[in-house]
């Protein structure tokens, strides 16, 4: 898989910021030539990533890019990367905090199990004190 | 921050979402539409979600919230107009909109509507 180069990075730090990612996921996805599904998954979210990023982490950035790569049978596939990262108080237990339902604060816990089911490929760094960083990708079909 | 408008028709209130919503943007519907129920006696509020390409946990628990908020101030709601693919996503997400109706359209919203919210008796002793 490669970055094809030209992403986006973009600061998160206000309401305004999250509706910007979206629009950004979007356009790369629709640039991928993901169909409707697809970048309604991505979108999301990355709607969820971008919203945890302002209000857990505190604000942060997040990168979107299109990547390229091959299916397991070697045809060439386009695809979107979305890359969160803010330098907030981290996730203490990554596992607990990607259930379904499990939340520190008031909400539904499903941003960051949901958006994990939503993409093809989430992976998830985090440290107490060091922040945390996401990092999924879908895939054009 | 834009505002959603609440359109008032007969005794329904009409809302309909042709902008990416930022949160602040659907906390402010919340509260503009409790106090148009109360303001207007409705008894039915539609929302028509068609213009929305996405619906997130936000706004997923927003319109659980009108809908419960609603009911407790006697007046029924209706989401009308998912995108397919957004109800597809939705559900993945694991969102189940808990507490709220939803019809295809506008009209069958309207229909569900009709049906369960006879107009209030103002003032009137009810005949049993
Ligand atoms: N960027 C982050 N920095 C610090 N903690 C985070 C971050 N993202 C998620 N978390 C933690 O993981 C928990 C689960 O996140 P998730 O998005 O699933 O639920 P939520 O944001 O609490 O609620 P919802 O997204 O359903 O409204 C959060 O409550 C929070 O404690
Ligand atoms: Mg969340």
């Amino acid at each position: 898989m490669s970055a094809r180069g030209g992403g986006d990075e973009v600061p998160i730090a206000a309401d305004a910021d999250v509706v910007r990612v979206r629009q950004l996921v979007r356009a790369r996805a629709q640039a991928a030539g993901l169909g409707l599904v697809d970048l309604t998954k991505v979108v999301t979210a990355a709607s969820e990533l971008a919203r945890n990023t302002l209000v857990h982490g505190g604000g942060g950035t997040a990168r979107v890019e299109a990547v390229a790569g091959t299916t397991a049978g070697g045809r060439p596939r386009s695809g979107v990367r979305a890359v969160f990262v803010d330098a907030g108080p981290g996730i203490p237990d990554v596992r607990a905090a990607l259930q379904d339902g499990w939340s520190s604060g008031t909400g539904l816990g499903l941003g960051l199990s949901g958006a994990r089911r939503l993409v093809d490929e989430f992976d998830l760094t985090s440290g107490v004190g060091s922040g945390t960083r996401v990092v999924v990708v879908k895939w054009g079909r | 921050m834009d505002r959603v408008p609440v359109l008032r028709l007969g005794g329904l209130l009409l809302v309909s979402i042709q902008v990416d919503l930022e949160d602040s943007t659907a906390l402010a519907l919340q509260e503009d539409l409790s106090q148009a129920v109360v303001a207007t006696g409705a008894r039915g509020v539609l929302i028509d979600i068609s213009g929305l390409e996405i619906v997130d946990s936000f706004v997923g628990r927003m319109l659980s919230t009108i809908a419960a908020v609603s009911r407790v101030l006697d007046a029924e709601t209706v989401v009308v107009g998912m995108r397919p693919a957004v109800a597809i996503t939705l559900v993945e997400l694991g969102l189940d909109l808990a507490g709220v109706r939803t019809a295809l359209d506008v009209e069958r919203g309207m229909r569900v509507l009709g049906s369960t919210t006879a107009p209030r008796a103002d003032g009137l002793p009810l005949a049993r």
